[in-house]
């Protein structure tokens, strides 16, 4: 008798169990496309903000070489080109901040300058750190145009260290680690320079791309 | 059959005489975490609010086909789906709203006012009361960390709604103000802290208007008596 209602309640579990994994199964096949779409998306708008449109007809967050990053981490680049040259190039690079990783996205022209740098994500204090997003305040706009150089290596760092950049009241290792992060991501790209170029070239050539095609059919007229 | 009053009693007590969070004292994880502004409150409310009001009337509909030996795992099995199909459907049609709860929607599975209402109310009655229990609890939840998201946001950072209309949509603009001056607020009522202070003294009010109440009413009666 009691196995018996033990069998029962099994079963009414599995029943129960059977029921909903099938309707997870089907929302997750009607919401996937979509949550890829999106997740694409967000890549492109932060790619947006960091390379200007102007500079590049190809699909940025498609165009991707993979490197190896200082710590044996892999870092993906994502390469603009026009008309099959390589024009700049993005990629992310952190620092570690009052609480935790902070994540830059930075955009690099040929020449080492800076095209565009956002934080994509921090944990920051919210009214001390936070003002490293672009929402909040206009202090990563001024790394614009930079490069190692102008202003010399030893000048990228905050004021209070003897750099030129700003810190905020409150608030210096934030910033810090914003600096330290850019610096290394620049660093990151001249050793990584000519194996961006070249790896762009051969890809031409053998690109599938749409913005590939869109090129080849412009030439031939 | 339930009549229209028993419909009111249900409404009142879901928003306020039972109020999920500042009666129930339930639900107060997400409560104090996501409500260092009134939009995340709200947004995190009707998350909330929407997990209970499908999980209440499927629970019910299945009342009778589950036995008191395995109800938990059910309750468990159905709130955990709910929440999954919400996380996923935010994720791909809420996007922007995603991004800034996307974290704290799975916190709605340990949740335990879904649960409780669950347990003594939805387990136990027909479909149309239960659906009503769990919206309007859902609806008092939403309602209590609107506020407390809104005495946080206006003394920590001065504003009130401010990005409402990410999460509402662009007709909503008009909800976002600021209250203060730029850079006057108490940076601490944003943080972990603003959030026990902010709750305790929404408790204190409401303890206060309820006994002012029932002191009206004992008045009252007294006064009638003959």
């Amino acid at each position: 008798m009691s196995s018996q209602r033990t069998l029962i309640h099994g079963l009414i579990l599995g029943a129960f169990c059977l029921g909903f994994g099938t309707l997870l199964v089907m929302t997750n096949g009607f919401t996937k496309d979509d949550i890829a779409l999106r997740a694409v998306e967000d890549r492109q708008n932060s790619l947006r903000q960091v390379i200007p449109d102007s500079i590049h007809d190809n699909n940025l967050a498609t165009d991707t070489l993979v490197l190896k990053g200082d710590q044996g981490n892999e870092v993906v680049a994502y390469l603009a080109t026009r008309e099959g040259k390589v024009t700049g190039v993005a990629f992310e690079t952190s620092g570690s901040g009052y609480s935790g990783a902070i994540k830059v996205m930075l955009g690099v022209d040929l020449e080492g300058k800076i095209l565009g740098a956002r934080v994509l994500s921090h944990k920051e204090t919210p009214g001390l750190g936070d003002k490293i997003e672009v929402k909040k305040g206009d202090w990563i706009l001024r790394f614009t145009g930079l490069s190692i150089g102008n202003p010399p290596f030893e000048k990228w760092k905050v004021k209070k260290d003897g750099g030129q950049f700003d810190q905020f009241a409150g608030a210096t290792i934030t910033p810090r680690a914003v600096v330290k992060a850019i610096r290394e991501g620049l660093q990151f790209f001249d050793a990584n320079k000519t194996k961006l170029m070249e790896f762009k070239s051969d890809k031409a050539q053998t690109t599938d791309t749409e913005a590939g095609k869109a090129t080849a059919k412009e030439a031939t007229k | 059959m339930t009549t229209i009053a028993e419909y009111r009693t249900i409404a009142r007590e879901g928003l306020w005489t039972n109020n999920g969070v500042l009666s129930m004292m339930l639900g107060l994880c997400p409560a104090m975490a996501m409500t260092n502004s009134a939009t995340n409150g709200l947004g995190m409310g009707l998350a909330t609010a929407a997990v209970m009001t499908a999980s209440t009337l499927l629970v019910s509909l299945f009342r009778n086909h589950f036995s008191q030996e395995v109800r938990i795992p059910v309750f468990v099995l159905i709130i955990a789906s709910m929440v999954t199909v919400v996380d996923m459907c935010m994720n791909a049609w809420m996007h922007e709203l995603y991004k800034v709860l996307g974290l704290f929607i799975p916190l709605i599975v340990v949740n335990c006012l879904p649960f409780a209402r669950i347990e003594m109310f939805a387990s136990k009655k027909p479909v149309l009361p239960s659906l009503a229990d769990g919206f309007f609890v859902g609806v008092g939840f939403a309602l209590a960390l609107t506020t407390i998201g809104a005495v946080r946001e206006i003394t920590g950072s001065g504003t009130l709604f401010a990005d409402a209309s990410l999460l509402l949509g662009p007709a909503f603009k008009f909800l976002e103000m600021r209250v203060l001056p730029a850079d006057t607020g108490i940076l601490m009522m944003i943080l972990p802290p603003g959030a026990f202070l902010a709750t305790g003294l929404l408790l204190v009010a409401k303890r206060m208007i309820d006994e002012r109440s029932s002191k009206a009413a004992q008045a009252s009666v007294a006064h009638c008596a003959p």
